[in-house]
């Protein structure tokens, strides 16, 4: 009963400031739109998934290695085969793919299958349900962009090696892999008979080999237990369908969780909105708020009018996000598409559409909470005299305890949306940061224009500017809005211009941009006599051996891997070493000397070779300067000393290796060749490629060029769809403009009114306005661009490791655009007041 | 009805104190209609917050129907004003937000709120009977943009008198009138005041209008001028 008053007031308030409260509620609707969307996205992915996970593997169980399984792995899959449990085998290599009638190449990944594969789920095909045969004849089904690339269809020729397959359909789906793996190794699936007629699968080539069962649960269960430690020491992967499932379920939810915290600054953003948005109207309702004391309402009272009030927008704007974020989620799918190994259905989840709900009536109250304050302070005296200003308390204990809240909730939130709870700490911790920093660029902005603007500046530009520190400015708001918005963009694009401009081999003319692998020995002086034609010669010709460690300071790797707190990769891997005397450009030492300037071959212990080991590596192998590694050269011992350590520029393309022998002793081995070399015309690469594959089909070019479309390709797919979500952020911070512009309209519209009867022109209130929005347009992008640009370099430097270049002349567009943006929408929100003649003006501000 | 002892208000202006009342004391008797009047700046417009509870005085003591202001704390003061005290202001104060009608109904349904009963109907009844004697029955449901000056301080009389109080205090209720209509207004808190037997506290500086009370008290300079009727004038 006694809480009638204050609801009815709410209501007739409400009534009266619909359309200033419109921006509250964006505010509010978009930052949970943006929530729900990509939360209830990833519910969907994880069900998807769960669903699904047979089919994303294909099978029950899989079995992977880097060599043709061992006899007694090949007797154990015949068993199972022999129980009548279906296997299947996939062998996957990369290899040069031929269009004899467009003369044209591409480096593919070519999968030789067999025994029905998949067992679950179906691989799509245009024309459709060619899958089925592909195992009748010489057919092989392909990846589209390989069809785009060679320049044909299907029906045409494809030589791989030494065979030749027609092409049967174009791949338009394969249930566990994603859309963008075209891009980085186009698929050719050929049938597994015609592998070894294909000659690929000799010496040197790098393949791996996979079988795919059919089991069922008890079966796999015994299976894994009787086999799983045989399997592993004979170096077999195990992949078990809810194992993928795992993998990719968290993989999927990481990168969801982080885009829900690019939405996460437009839901922050938006509570920004809302601080601003109360700010104001509340300035505007303390006469109201005095009449009400003096007619006897307590401050009780008072405060939870407006608090109700907050909390009902708060509502209305996050029931409008769930709308909008439920709409989002339907398309979001398809935005994801290249990222999904499976179809994703949309559909309703109540978890994050209730989270969403709770969250934005949350951030409505909580950052409306402070503004609010003022409601509580307002002196009943004030009706009588509206100048009267009560002393203001400064720093009071309810002011400090509604600032500790609104931290204390961008803290959780970040905490509770991010997929690790330091990440989610360090990302309020540079959220407030920037808020901080934009804040005080406003107090600034106001301070320094108040003390610095000249008396004698034009009358425009004095009004323009002085609109900036003068009561009821928006100077907070456009600087945050405007600021944060240019921030986000800004640093999204100096990060990918980071990443990007690494691999733009153009940018650097002296290095490589073909690769070619693969060389035998024998063909070494034919594939110089190609390049020659082409008028191009080697940068660099490198031999790789391929090793395995045998054993480390005498101990066999047998008995090293007892210890089960090693990791077992770097003792059972292949390793590809190369030879030769000196340092190249990538790579420093840190440990022990290089071999430069002594004698070539053993010198100290002549059974003692000497090898540099990758930094990393040594770690992981747990080996420093003088300790001792036996190599297994191909069933041939060596034994080596390490000589000193390097460290290694992983991210520059050239060959890089985690051990150097030095010369002089795997000479003899057998090795294959990596030669390095520069076309800078793309047709001479292209026919440099189609020559090498038709004289020798095993070796393998690669087209940095085209790697680096790929990569582009890549990222590009990355960039969409965290721009996406900061879309989100963009409209809000859009809103939040726009809801400044709008709250002191009627201000302006005073002003202008009073300056058109006084007889000033419209052209003078346009500059006096247009004067104001630059000013801050300018100030806020500038401070925006600048906290990009340490953003955009902490990120590249420590998050990616790679060194920074800034973008300086995008970036100056960046800002110039954002100005732009400011102006037009301010100019555009104060539109009316240029129009419109001041009777009428006045009249609607009387009503 | 009101005893004011020795109050003295001081307020910190630009980091000085400023003694706007000093050493006031009087007393006004129930149902009696006086007029504070005084120069510009002599604090008549801060006596009569003081006596009407909005703000505590800086010394001296305030009693209204009995009670010492001083002793409750501003939300009781809060509540106090809802149940004995009617106001009527020089700028009318009407909430631009509410209607005529929902402007007389806030002080009701504040007292509700304070613990009084309240029947909605009943309420609206009392607000409408309000709106018909100053005459704007027909205008309830018009918000205050919508109305003259003359009829924003008839509906803020409205409002005054809704909750029947025992005193209502009138800050320069004709100032913003041209003479015609201040008049009829002030006729009609007169009439009212006459029927509902309340005491009125005017401040005004129209002669003419202090002319109307049965008492003058004189302010200059923050002091009492020895008090006179204006009938000995």
């Amino acid at each position: 009963m006694t809480q009638r008053f204050p609801v009815a007031m709410l209501f007739r308030e409400l009534r009266a400031s619909r359309r200033r409260l419109a921006i509250y509620v964006g505010s509010i609707a978009l930052g949970v739109a943006a929530l729900v969307s990509i939360n209830s996205f990833r519910e969907n992915v994880e069900t998807s998934i769960r669903g699904q996970a047979r089919v994303l593997l294909g099978a029950d169980l899989e079995l992977r290695s880097r060599q043709p399984f061992t006899d007694s792995v090949q007797a154990l899959l015949d068993s199972v085969a022999a129980a009548e449990s279906p296997v299947a085998s996939m062998t996957s290599f990369a290899s040069m793919a031929l269009a004899p009638r467009t003369g044209r190449t591409r480096l593919v990944d070519v999968r030789a299958t067999s025994g029905g594969f998949p067992f679950y789920g179906t691989i799509e095909t245009a024309p459709q349900g060619r899958w089925a045969l592909l195992q009748e004849g010489r057919t092989a089904i392909v990846d589209s962009t390989v069809l785009v690339q060679l320049a044909v269809d299907v029906g045409d020729t494809l030589a791989i090696g030494e065979s030749r397959f027609v092409i049967l359909a174009a791949l338009t789906r394969v249930p566990g892999e994603i859309g963008l793996r075209a891009a980085i190794g186009p698929r050719v699936y050929i049938p597994g008979r015609y592998v070894e007629e294909t000659g690929l699968l000799r010496f040197g080539s790098r393949a791996r080999f996979a079988a795919l069962l059919k089991l069922d649960e008890t079966a796999l269960r015994e299976f894994l237990d009787q086999h799983r430690e045989s399997l592993r020491a004979a170096d077999v992967r195990i992949d078990t369908a809810s194992e993928r499932e795992q993998d990719l379920t968290q993989s999927l939810a990481l990168l969801a969780r982080y885009l829900g915290l690019v939405g996460l600054i437009a839901l922050l953003l938006g509570g920004i909105g809302v601080a601003s948005a109360v700010h104001i109207y509340v300035k505007g309702k303390l006469e109201t708020v005095a009449v009400l004391r003096c007619l006897g309402a307590t401050q009780r009272t008072t405060f939870t009018v407006y608090l109700l009030h907050a909390a009902l927008l708060g509502a209305t704007g996050a029931v409008l996000g769930v709308l909008i974020g439920l709409f989002v989620q339907s398309l979001l799918p398809r935005l994801f598409a290249e990222f999904l190994p499976l179809d994703v259905q949309p559909a309703f989840a109540w978890k994050p559409v209730a989270a969403g709900i709770g969250i934005g009536v949350w951030v409505a109250l909580v950052f409306a909470l402070h503004p609010l304050l003022t409601v509580r302070n307002v002196a009943p005296l004030k009706a009588l005299r509206t100048a009267y200003e009560r002393k203001p308390r400064r720093a009071s204990l309810a002011g400090l305890l509604t600032l500790g809240a609104v931290l204390g909730s961008v803290v959780l939130l970040s905490m509770w949306q991010a997929p690790r709870w330091p990440v989610g700490l360090g990302f309020a911790i540079g959220i407030v940061l920037t808020t901080a920093i934009l804040w005080l660029l406003a107090l600034f902005i106001m301070r320094a224009t108040r003390m610095l603007l000249p008396r004698r500046a034009p009358f425009a530009l004095r009004q323009g500017v002085s609109n900036l520190f003068r009561p009821q400015n928006q100077t907070i708001a456009v600087t945050l809005a405007v600021g944060f918005g240019v921030f986000l963009l800004a640093t999204m694009y100096v990060v990918q211009h980071n990443l990007i401009d690494r691999l733009q081999v153009s940018s650097y003319p002296q290095r490589p941009n073909l690769f070619l692998f693969d060389i035998q020995r024998d063909q070494r002086p034919d594939v110089v006599g190609i390049l020659q034609k082409h008028r191009v010669r080697p940068l660099d010709i490198t031999p790789i051996v391929t090793a395995r460690v045998a054993s480390v300071n005498g101990q066999r790797v047998d008995a090293l891997l007892q210890d089960s707190s090693r990791s077992r990769w770097p003792y059972t891997r292949e390793y590809r070493h190369t030879y030769r005397d000196t340092t190249v450009a990538s790579e420093v030492v840190v440990a022990g000397s290089w071999w430069n300037g002594r004698p070539a071959g053993p010198t100290d212990d002549p059974s003692e070779s000497r090898i540099s080991v990758e930094e990393d590596i040594a770690r992981e192998l747990d080996v420093g300067v003088g300790d001792g590694i036996t190599w297994n050269v191909q069933g041939r011992l060596i034994e080596t000393v390490v000589a000193n350590i390097r460290r290694v520029d992983w991210a520059r393309f050239e060959t890089n290796f985690f051990v150097v022998f030095e010369s002089g002793v795997l000479e003899d081995a057998p090795q294959s060749f990596v030669v390095l070399t520069r076309a800078p015309d793309a047709r001479i690469r292209a026919e440099i490629q189609r020559d090498l594959v038709v004289a020798h089909p095993n070796i393998s070019a690669f087209d940095l060029t085209l790697v680096q479309q790929t990569l582009d390709t890549v990222l590009g797919s990355v960039v969409l769809a965290i721009r996406f979500m900061a879309l989100f952020s963009i409209g809000c911070g859009a809103v939040v403009l726009i809801g400044a512009v709008a709250t002191s309209r009627f201000q302006r519209m005073r002003e202008s009114v009073l300056l058109k009867t006084l007889g000033a022109r419209a052209r003078v209130i346009r500059q006096i306005l247009m004067t104001e929005y630059i000013a801050l347009g300018t100030l806020a992008a500038l401070t925006g661009v600048a906290l990009a640009g340490v953003a955009g370099w902490a990120l590249t430097t420590i998050f990616f490791e790679l060194s920074f270049r800034l973008p300086v002349l995008p970036l100056i567009g960046a800002w110039l655009i954002a100005v732009l943006v400011t102006t037009t929408v301010g100019l555009l929100g104060s539109w009316g007041v240029l129009r419109r003649p001041p009777l009428v003006v006045m009249r609607e501000m009387a009503d | 009805m009101v005893i004011a002892e020795r109050i003295e208000q001081t307020y910190m202006s630009g980091g000085k104190p400023l003694t706007v009342l000093r050493d006031v004391s009087l007393a006004v008797e129930p149902e009696g209609f006086v007029a504070i009047v005084g120069p510009s700046g002599s604090g008549k417009t801060t006596l009569l917050g003081l006596l009407a509870g909005l703000e505590p005085p800086s010394a001296g003591t305030v009693r209204l129907n009995g009670q010492d202001l001083s002793l409750l704390t501003e939300d009781q003061r809060a509540q106090f004003r809802a149940e004995h005290v009617g106001f009527v202001f020089q700028t009318f104060q009407l909430i631009p937000t509410l209607t005529a009608m929902e402007n007389v109904l806030v002080p009701i349904e504040l007292r509700a709120m304070h613990g009084g009963q309240r029947n909605g109907a009943a309420a609206e009844d009392r607000a409408l009977e309000l709106l018909g004697r100053v005459g704007l029955r027909d205008r309830s449901h018009h918000y205050p943009a919508q109305l003259s000056g003359g009829e924003q301080q008839r509906v803020a009389i409205a409002r005054a008198f809704a909750n029947k109080p025992r005193i209502l205090f009138a800050d320069e209720p004709t100032g913003n009138l041209d003479s015609a209509t201040g008049r009829k207004v002030i006729d009609l808190l007169e009439q009212l005041n006459a029927e509902a037997r309340t005491t009125l506290v005017l401040v005004t500086h129209d002669p003419e209008l202090a002319a109307r009370a049965h008492r003058v008290i004189r302010l200059a300079d923050g002091r009492l001028i020895p008090d006179r009727t204006p009938l000995a004038r």
